[in-house]
């Protein structure tokens, strides 16, 4: 999948992409110079004084077909603390509720002077296609159960911040596998970096055949605990769900959810991750979403970060990652 | 009419079992005699090094006339089947408004006259309006000419429906054409379910949604005694249940599409719309499951299901185009590329699917060169290199998942009736 000839392991020290579409086709030295990058951004992320103008003069555009809260918002942060502008577009009250195509839409808002699309759409494969007939950028923010890349890195960005090396690392993802975009981009990204992936949540949710992708399938939470280092709690993605694969969320609550008799059995120093939006309750319960092994909302400021560094690696000519002073 | 020889070529006709060098002499729009020498003829034809066969026929073609003229006409969809090589095609009547009535069928019939291209039959709907209730008026429609019924495009569901289909059908011997594929289990899918849709995300359509029905069906057509002809089968499971049905003396028979023996689900990782097609393109061992089943017999034909959708209609996301590709114009080159040079089918085998056997699925009278035969012939250059151009279609569409193959093998000159109605 990878353009490039370098080892998995090798560093890459410059940035060549045109677009961020997945983490398949990353390398480990790409996914570690976005990383890096994304340390250097770690002040400005957090603290709206702290503007770094590397983009002055470049516009990126949201183009978000789907709800979105979090990315929407924190592609935005980024982009303007990085000195871009930035254009917000919505499906509703746009020329889309007129008919017309997505692909038309988006090569009109590039005809006005476009240099980045930010792209969510409920269909896989449509940042794809964008980058196919756009000349600008493209970075995926979602598509649909496909990748979610920057969820990833913000994720991989967390765990690595409070334990360095990923390598040898077990990580769970529990729950809607089949669905969920943050699991496949996870995926390749933790074992790019060398941890062991378990992924874990009912059959009718978590082929078997994720096992041909190197991961650990593991139907039993109870089981997985206490043996991993980190747990990233998946959101039940009711909206995309053809026919209910569990019988009750009652039951899959009584089954999955990360309550405090379940943080009982896992390690003493266990980080528990959450893409967010979380359904309180059903995936986590209150008191462990805002315990002290939560790490959700550190999360949030890393997602800024890393959305800096993705669109600065990408607009802003691939400049190598200064070590953080 | 003038008298045409067409000399020096390799003739292959499976319907009498020849394989030779001769010549073949028409007369008057019909096969007149062979070993003719070349003498005096008004008209001839140098077929040395191409191989001389009967007029092709698909009897898997969707047409879109009346009702989705953006994507296809019956000129159109003719003319392109020309440029394939097939001299005759079967239409699939899941147009707008659906063929189900006498009226709709002599329709077809002189648009298809006007073209004056290849020869057209018209497959008429099992059920009025294609909703899948009530059956058709199936007399009516054979009187007006229709050779089999179907309501692809979308399965027939109802399996009382079938059950009455079969039987009903049987006073005029015509077979009942299905399209496999349980709903239920396919829903909001867009390409075959496996490891590849796993990686994408992609919601998928399991094998066994064909599987399924294709049972079903084979049940039913043994229950009643009716003619079932399942369409474009694509899964190892559905080969081995018509391989299993066939030796069990139940009338069953199937076609095959070059898709499902050239593609695999591999080629959904472009997201590119022009491999989205139903059934899906599925996993590797079902395409050898196909190969396998052309090699022994239990797949009888070679078709397209030729299925043109606009340009705009196929730029669109995954999810929102349209299921089919076009195929008409590049059938034959893929057999020759990927059967008959990588040594599955000899000609004779490749030319019988694709000739006398679909002729007599419909009990058409064609796919043949015996003397006194329309003389529908098309010469075939078995050595010709050339490189799939969607620009050069003659079809109204060029949704084809081949855009730039290289390919060997093409029709050179196709005869219909007597006159050369195509040269390469």
């Amino acid at each position: 999948m990878s353009t490039t000839t370098l080892p998995p392991d090798a560093a890459a020290t410059t940035w060549t992409r045109r677009d961020l579409l997945s983490l398949e086709e990353l390398t480990a030295g790409e996914i570690r110079l976005i990383l890096d990058t994304a340390v250097t951004f770690k002040d400005a992320a957090r603290h709206a004084s702290h503007k770094v103008p590397l983009l002055a003069g470049k516009t990126v555009a949201n183009l978000f077909f789907e709800n979105s809260t979090r990315t929407r918002t924190s592609f935005n942060l980024a982009a303007r603390r990085l000195g871009a502008d930035t254009v917000d577009f919505s499906p509703s009250g746009s020329s889309l509720a007129k008919g017309e195509t997505f692909v038309d839409t988006a090569k009109n808002l590039e005809a006005m002077g476009i240099d980045c699309v930010v792209v969510r759409h409920h269909t896989p494969g449509t940042p794809q296609l964008l980058a196919q007939n756009l000349n600008c950028a493209v970075i995926n923010a979602g598509d649909g159960p496909h990748e979610h890349p920057t969820q990833a890195l913000l994720d991989i960005l967390t765990i690595r911040d409070h334990r360095g090396d990923l390598k040898g690392l077990n990580v769970a993802l529990v729950g809607d596998i089949a669905h969920s975009r943050t699991a496949r981009s996870n995926l390749w990204g933790l074992q790019k970096l060398g941890a062991h992936v378990i992924l874990c949540g009912p059959t009718t949710l978590v082929s078997k055949r994720w096992e041909e992708l190197g991961a650990e399938v593991c139907h039993d939470l109870d089981q997985v605990l206490p043996r991993v280092d980190v747990v990233n709690l998946l959101r039940i993605q009711f909206e995309r769900q053809v026919t209910p694969p569990f019988p009750s969320v009652r039951e899959y609550a009584l089954l999955y959810a990360m309550n405090k008799e379940r943080l009982a059995l896992a390690k003493k120093d266990i980080l528990i991750l959450a893409p967010g939006p979380i359904n309180r309750g059903v995936e986590v319960t209150p008191e462990v979403a805002d315990g002290p092994h939560s790490v959700i909302l550190e999360q949030v400021t890393n997602g800024v970060a890393v959305r800096m560094a993705v669109l600065n690696l990408i607009l802003g000519g691939g400049r190598a990652a200064r070590p953080q002073s | 009419m003038a008298r045409l020889l067409i000399h020096s070529g390799r003739v292959i006709d499976p319907s009498q079992k020849i394989d030779r060098l001769t010549n073949v002499l028409v007369e008057d729009g019909k096969i007149a005699a062979y070993d003719v020498p070349l003498n005096g003829q008004e008209k001839t034809i140098d077929a040395t090094g191409k191989i001389v066969a009967p007029g092709l026929i698909d009897i898997h073609v969707h047409l879109r006339e009346p009702g989705r003229e953006e994507d296809e006409t019956i000129r159109t969809g003719t003319a392109a089947a020309l440029a394939g090589g097939f001299t005759s095609v079967a239409c699939i009547p899941n147009t707008e408004p659906p063929i189900d009535t006498q009226a709709q069928v002599e329709f077809v019939q002189h648009q298809a006259a006007r073209a004056d291209n290849a020869n057209v039959y018209v497959v008429a709907c099992v059920s009025k309006n294609r909703e899948g209730k009530e059956l058709s008026e199936i007399g009516q429609l054979v009187e007006a000419g229709a050779v089999a019924f179907t309501d692809d495009g979308a399965p027939i569901y109802n399996p009382e429906l079938m059950r009455r289909a079969f039987e009903y059908c049987q006073m005029f011997d015509k077979p009942i054409l299905n399209h496999a594929e349980v709903r239920e289990l396919t829903q909001g899918g867009v390409m075959h379910e496996g490891l590849v849709s796993l990686i994408l995300g992609l919601p998928g359509m399991p094998a066994a949604a064909e599987d399924v029905m294709t049972s079903r069906d084979i049940a039913l057509a043994n229950a009643t005694g009716g003619r079932l002809h399942i369409m474009h089968i694509s899964t190892a499971g559905s080969v081995e249940l018509v391989r299993r049905a066939k030796t069990r003396g139940i009338r069953v028979t199937t076609e095959v599409c070059p898709h499902h023996f050239t593609l695999t689900d591999e080629c959904l990782r472009t997201f590119d719309a022009n491999f989205k097609m139903s059934p899906p393109l599925r996993a590797q061992e079902d395409v050898e499951a196909c190969i396998a089943g052309l090699v022994d017999g239990t797949i009888d034909v070679i078709c397209t299901d030729h299925a043109p959708h606009a340009r705009e209609k196929k730029m669109r996301e995954l999810d929102a185009a349209p299921f089919g590709v076009v195929g008409l114009e590049t059938a034959l080159g893929l057999v020759s590329t990927f059967l008959v040079a990588k040594g599955h089918l000899d000609w004779p085998a490749a030319i019988e699917k694709m000739s006398i056997n679909p002729a007599r699925v419909l009990g058409l009278p064609k796919g043949t060169l015996q003397v006194g035969a329309d003389a529908d012939i098309t010469i075939i250059d078995p050595g010709a290199k050339w490189k799939v151009d969607p620009r050069k279609f003659r079809s109204k569409s060029s949704n084809t998942p081949y855009a730039g193959w290289e390919l060997t093998g093409r029709a050179d000159t196709v005869i219909v009736g007597g006159r050369v109605k195509y040269t390469a």
